[in-house]
């Protein structure tokens, strides 16, 4: 069964339609990357997947596990396993990073009739997914993403990822502004979560992250819609050509 | 015949005055005290409740919002003892505890024994009818201008809570005056706190409103403090009174050099409330903290209204207010910092934020400046929004509930009034009122 099957999808945000009849399907298992101009709608399609009020499906069907998801809100979609890692993470203020983690994680077994963890389970199981991925004690004790660095704010959505360990990830430019170190620590945090019950979409805008997150399919996105697909060497083809020739094919 | 003397007008300042006349012989104090509630009570009849045109009562009508004056509340019976004893509004705040029930000192629920060295507690009404040292003390300190609420209370008060501190000595654990009203009809109890704290000498000094829900009581009450000079006052306040009552609280402080005053209050109860702060930097170089956290729903209403007057050099002060304003409740701010000619190098600022959680919620803030001094940092802000939708998408994206997330950020927002007070059991406590408060939310459909 496929995981998730989008059908003609058009979308609008702000009046405007963004997506214009997107064609897409993933099965668990499978990593897929996104490549696309800037502009060209790939945080869009993030947003329409997780829910994001605004976003507003004007045509088309995203079925997820089989079942329609466009009608479901953002937290149920999260509880069935839907997870996206924004390309801008943002700052939150007066709650503690472990607060977050733990409410999240038992807001979502609370929702799957799983049992909470108890606070030596959660505090284990934090350190060491946050261990592998370079977070230490004191980042987990701050404010969620209030003073981080860009680094440590991607490696924080990868920690919330390992975490709550979703069936679909989609990482929206989770390599954008991260040195190669940086972009290392979490390719390795990503592919340690690629399993065969796991899909993961990997939307980027260089083929660098690909050089580390190998994909199994490569999209090219361009006004709304995917127009080639392909295997990893279309990531090359796309680095060596540029987009500008795509564009030109697409229209 | 003096023309500039306002008729009484309303039913309630009408039966006000009665009460007072039929009250008075029955009322504890000497000759001098007696002449402090006459006075006051001469000043209520010529000046009456406030209303919407007098500038420090604009979005408080208290003429309309006290439409009868309700009769004295009897002293409370034994009866409603053990269900007051069995109440705790701080749980696992280590206290020495002293009730007030409708007013009136009760000495059985209340621990005045084995006072640590320095400290004298007793009854208002005690200290009034002794002629205690400190009873010369009580109504010395004024507003700079008639207020109704806090005359009322001095013709009227009739008990409460006498705290004196020597100088240089430390309480143990927090005082916490409890004020507790019961009873099923409309009554007004009136009490007041005096808290005399002596040179260089520290203290926590809680006080915390309840009743019943549903029943339309009228609790006025007073704080008055005097801070000696470098002395350190901690004071609490929990308004949590029954969702039909009025609260009317007057707080007022004189702050000696370099002494330190942090008080925080946490409003959350009556359908009507109003705090009035009145402090004055009298001595040089203290340090003033004033936080507080509101939190109403329905169609509550509360106003804090904060006077804050550096009278001499090099004191500091801090407000921080925030509010979350659910339904069509109403939030009040209205701050205003004098600085007088020669209180050079005075450091001021003065913040208010509501967060408006209800579509027909109303956030009123009106902070105010009036310096008179050219060698200071003065400065307000005051904002009013709701809350943030795409922290609310983020939260979400992570599988916590819409009403969950919410109360995340309401209580990160609100949280910050609070974190500032020291006694870590009682900053748990007040938390842990407020997370009362946003579970009643999440729940409520
Ligand atoms: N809130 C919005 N209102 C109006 N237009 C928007 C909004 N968000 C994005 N857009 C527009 O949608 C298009 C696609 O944006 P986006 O999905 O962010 O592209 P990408 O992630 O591929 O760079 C852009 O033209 C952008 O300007
Ligand atoms: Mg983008």
């Amino acid at each position: 069964m496929n995981l998730l099957e989008i059908k003609n999808l058009h979308a609008d945000v702000g009046g405007k339609e963004i997506l214009q009849g997107l064609d897409l399907t993933v099965k668990a298992g499978e990593v897929h990357a996104i490549m696309g101009p800037n502009g060209s709608g790939k945080s869009t399609l993030s947003y329409v997947l997780a829910g994001k009020p605004g976003y507003e499906v004007t045509q088309g069907s995203v079925r997820y596990e089989g079942k329609d998801l466009l009608e479901l809100a953002p937290d149920e979609r999260a509880a069935k396993g839907i997870f996206l890692a924004f390309q801008y993470p943002l700052e939150i203020p007066g709650v503690a990073t472990m607060t977050f983690l733990r409410t999240a994680l038992n807001a979502q077994k609370k929702r799957r009739g799983e049992a909470e963890l108890s606070t030596p389970e959660f505090l284990r199981l934090v350190r060491e997914k946050a261990g592998g991925l370079g977070i230490d004690q004191d980042m987990l004790k701050r404010a969620v993403n209030v003073g981080f660095s860009g680094g440590e704010k991607k490696r924080n959505e990868i920690l919330q990822m390992a975490l709550l360990e979703p069936k679909l990830c989609v990482l929206d430019e989770t390599d954008s502004g991260l040195d190669i170190d940086a972009l290392k620590i979490v390719a390795e945090g990503v592919n340690k979560l690629r399993s065969k019950e796991r899909a993961i979409i990997v939307i980027t805008h260089y083929q660098r992250l690909l050089n580390h997150i190998v994909p199994d399919i490569v999209h090219v996105m361009a006004k709304g819609k995917i127009v080639r697909s392909g295997g990893p060497e279309l990531a090359q083809e796309l680095e060596a050509c540029g987009y500008a020739a795509l564009e030109t094919e697409a229209a | 015949m003096n023309a500039e003397v306002r008729p009484i007008r309303t039913a309630a300042e009408q039966a006000l005055a009665a009460d007072y006349q039929s009250a008075k012989k029955r009322l504890p104090g000497g000759p001098a005290f007696a002449r402090l509630r006459e006075q006051a009570l001469a000043a209520f009849v010529e000046g009456g409740l406030p209303h919407r045109r007098i500038e420090e009562w604009k979005y408080t009508d208290l003429r309309t919002l006290l439409r009868e004056a309700a009769p004295l509340a009897d002293p409370p019976d034994k009866a409603t003892f053990a269900r007051a004893k069995k109440f705790d509004p701080l749980p696992g705040v280590d206290v020495r505890r002293v009730t007030l029930i409708n007013g009136s000192f009760v000495g059985e629920l209340s621990d005045l024994v084995q006072p640590e060295a320095g400290l004298t507690i007793l009854p208002l009404s005690r200290a009034l009818a002794e002629g205690h040292a400190l009873a010369s003390r009580i109504g010395r300190l004024l507003p700079p201008y008639y207020d109704a609420t806090l005359a009322l209370n001095t013709a009227f008060v009739a008990d409460g809570i006498v705290i004196g501190l020597a100088a240089g000595s430390k309480l143990a654990r927090p005082i916490h005056v409890r004020h507790l009203f019961t009873g099923a009809a409309a009554a007004a109890a009136y009490a007041r706190t005096l808290v005399v704290v002596g040179e260089g000498a520290i203290a926590t000094v809680i006080e915390s409103f309840e009743g019943p829900d549903g029943v339309a009581y009228q609790a006025n009450t007073t704080a008055e403090m005097q801070l000696g000079d470098k002395a350190w006052l901690e004071y609490v306040r929990v308004q949590a009174e029954g969702d039909a009552a009025i609260h009317l609280a007057t707080v007022l402080a004189d702050i000696g050099a370099q002494a330190k005053l942090h008080t925080c209050s946490l409003t959350v109860g009556a359908a009507v409330s109003r705090q009035s702060v009145f402090l004055r930097c009298t001595g040089a170089g203290s340090e003033t903290r004033l936080s507080g956290a509101t939190l109403l729903r329905r169609k509550q209403h509360a106003d804090t209204t904060l006077y804050v007057d550096h009278m001499t050099q090099g004191c500091s002060s801090r407000e921080m207010f925030k509010s979350a304003l659910d339904d069509e409740s109403r939030g009040v701010f209205q701050g205003k910092i004098v600085v007088r000619p020669g209180a050079q190098k005075t450091d001021a600022k003065m913040m208010s934020a509501a967060l408006l959680l209800g579509d027909a919620a109303e956030a009123d803030n009106k902070p105010e400046l009036e310096i008179y001094a050219d060698d200071v940092v003065c400065g307000h802000g005051a904002t009013a929004g709701a809350l943030d939708e795409n922290l609310l998408f983020y939260l979400r994206a992570r599988g916590i509930p819409r009403k969950e997330a919410e109360a995340l950020l309401i209580r990160a927002f609100i949280g910050e009034a609070m974190e500032a007070v020291p006694h870590e059991a009682l900053r748990e406590a007040l938390l842990a009122r407020a997370a009362d408060w946003l579970a009643a939310r999440e729940h409520a459909a």
